[in-house]
């Protein structure tokens, strides 16, 4: 009993996420303009949603998490061009595949230390660029899939120039997989997550089945990134082989570190930060711009994560209650 | 078919000694660094800058690089990452990847982003006939320079004073420092002898590898590899599982060009699958 009251109270919505989602639907009413660099936050914040729910709730450290991105993206993408144009029908088969991957790939993420972990993502992510660079007729190869063209959105919206109905279709999509996102951490299961980050020897001792939940967020997280590669290649129209590399899975993880991992919002925050971050370090020094942030990552790290960010998260908490 | 096979040992001995480095801070230490690739670049570049622009000879190249990636990894060990050793592995992952990124654009914007090639001396180019192998004369002084380095290593880790502080401090700093161990100092040391290695294998490797500001990227999967297949307990492991992925990668793209470069993956997974520890180590 009394842990239902606990997770009623801890699942009560707060003033600053209601207004923070108002504010977010009202952007689409903004001037043209905009919307373009929105819909990339968006597909950011729920790319770095997906690898919160496994970094942040489960403790898997990932290198590899493109791996979903770019299976959804491809997915979706291929169907477009030689199936269905039909957006929503690409974001579900792209969410299915990837969630299949995850489940796969789960198995071999639950093995060894963290070490292996990070081995083992990072190659899953290496495997799947190769294998697409590998099969050019399907994929484009090099060249990168092209010739992906949407219908409209639900049969009524065509996707315009400026974006407006692309960050309707990601903010969409991205609010409501954070209900489903609300509903699974807290719930008991993401409070048996959160045991097993801790200390998973002592949450199977309290009889948590550390496996089992593991491979059951390994796999949500993945269909989420399969959701975000979909959206991600619906709006921009193309897919290419750097949807697998290195630093897409490394930009995830800067992204969710610097909005705090560990919290829902955290992919948000940070996903509106690192653009604003990109932004500013693309008009100084567009040619180098990962030298500054390979250094601000250092930087962050060494002042220490925690406190930067649990100090925002604090100062957002007391203003939201 | 030998050919292959000792083509694949001499890249197996490279990637050894790329990555023994790493063995023994990530596989001894526990200290996840994803930044030892770029030490081998330091060593790859400075032997590349020697040649071309100073004209010094390539094996009076090799200590140079040795001592460049050494002294690199010293003055960042003394100054950053000292302080990582404690941290949680999510900021030794980040806090590394944050270095890997500084050193690839900062080597784009000092070297260009091409590749770079070095020139080897007319003695070490050519290939010989030897118990019916084509041997590659460059590969064969791999092998051996290789070959001597391992069996040097893990003398010096079983069978010295210092080989046996290391161990201790590994196993338990506390105990170590409470019998004088200087803990500090024999990390240091460690960790700049590992970058050092790691130079060395850059400027040897390059021929075989490719140098260009991409480099620790794209061996970041092999330093894993050979580090988590090897398992955590010493140097034979990473060895044995340098040279099995040095011949599967060898002989993958080789015989099956299609598939070759999934090989390693392949072996990768499979391995993990029989042993989740890797082939010599044991769950901690």
């Amino acid at each position: 009993m009394w842990v239902g009251q606990a997770l009623a109270r801890r699942a009560r919505w707060r003033w600053a996420e209601i207004v923070f989602w108002l504010a977010a639907f009202a952007a689409l009413f903004l001037p043209a303009g905009r919307h373009l660099i929105l819909n990339e936050i968006a597909i950011l914040a729920l790319f770095a949603l997906s690898l919160d729910l496994i970094l942040g709730y489960a403790g898997i450290i990932s290198l590899g998490h493109a791996a979903f991105l770019g299976l959804g993206a491809y997915a979706a993408g291929l169907l477009a061009k030689h199936v269905t144009d039909d957006p929503t029908v690409g974001l579900a088969l792209a969410t299915v595949a990837a969630a299949s991957l995850g489940f796969a790939t789960s198995f071999l993420v639950l093995r060894g230390s963290d070490l292996t972990r990070l081995m083992v993502t990072l190659g899953v992510a290496m495997l799947l660029g190769e294998l697409a660079n590998a099969l050019p007729d399907l994929t484009g190869g090099a060249d990168g899939l092209q010739g992906v063209t949407m219908g409209p959105l639900l049969g009524l919206f065509e996707f315009d120039l400026y974006g407006r109905v692309a960050y309707a279709y990601s903010l969409t999509t991205l609010f409501v997989l954070m209900l489903v996102a609300r509903a699974v951490v807290y719930s008991p299961f993401g409070l048996s997550l959160m045991a097993i980050r801790r200390n998973r020897l002592r949450a199977s001792a309290l009889g948590v089945p550390v496996h089992k939940r593991l491979i059951a967020v390994y796999t949500l997280a993945a269909a989420f990134a399969g959701a975000a590669g979909a959206l991600l290649a619906q709006t921009t129209a193309f897919v290419s082989l750097d949807f697998f590399e290195f630093h897409r899975s490394a930009d995830v993880l800067l992204v969710l570190i610097i909005g705090g991992a560990g919290w829902l919002y955290g992919g948000i925050l940070g996903a509106v930060l690192y653009e604003a971050l990109q932004d500013a370090l693309a008009a100084v020094t567009p040619e180098y711009w990962q030298f500054w942030i390979g250094l601000f990552l250092v930087a962050f790290v060494m002042l220490g994560r925690e406190r930067l960010t649990g100090g925002m998260r604090g100062l957002l908490a007391r203003f939201g209650r | 078919m030998a050919t292959i096979l000792f083509d694949g040992v001499a890249y197996g001995m490279l990637l050894f000694v790329l990555a023994c480095g790493l063995a023994v801070t990530l596989g001894l230490m526990n200290f996840v660094n994803l930044a030892h690739g770029a030490f081998a670049m330091a060593g790859g570049y400075a032997t590349v800058l020697l040649m071309d622009r100073g004209g010094v000879p390539f094996l009076a190249c090799l200590p140079a690089a040795f001592l460049v990636a050494a002294v690199l990894g010293l003055v960042l060990e003394r100054t950053l990452y000292r302080h990582m050793y404690r941290r949680s592995h999510l900021d030794q992952v980040l806090f590394s990847i944050g270095l890997v990124f500084m050193a690839v654009s900062g080597t784009t914007w000092a070297m260009g982003a091409s590749q770079q090639t070095i020139k080897l001396p007319a003695w070490l180019t050519g290939r010989v006939d030897m118990l019916g192998m084509h041997v590659g004369i460059y590969r064969a002084f791999i092998v051996i320079l290789c070959g001597l380095l391992a069996v040097g290593l893990q003398l010096g880790l079983t069978h010295t004073r210092f080989g046996s502080r290391l161990r201790a401090a590994v196993d338990d700093a506390r105990v170590a420092r409470g019998l004088g161990i200087p803990v500090g100092t024999v990390f240091a040391v460690t960790f700049a002898v590992g970058s050092g290695l790691a130079g060395l294998g850059g400027a040897l490797g390059s021929e075989i590898l490719g140098l260009d500001p991409n480099f620790p990227l794209r061996f970041m999967i092999y330093f894993l590899i050979v580090v988590a297949v090897g398992g955590t307990s010493g140097v034979v492991g990473p060895f044995i599982a340098s040279l099995l992925l040095g011949i599967a990668d060898v002989a993958g793209k080789y015989y099956i060009p299609a598939i070759g470069a999934f090989i390693v993956y392949l072996v990768m997974i499979a391995v993990l699958v029989l042993r989740p520890h890797g082939l010599f180590g044991r769950p901690r």
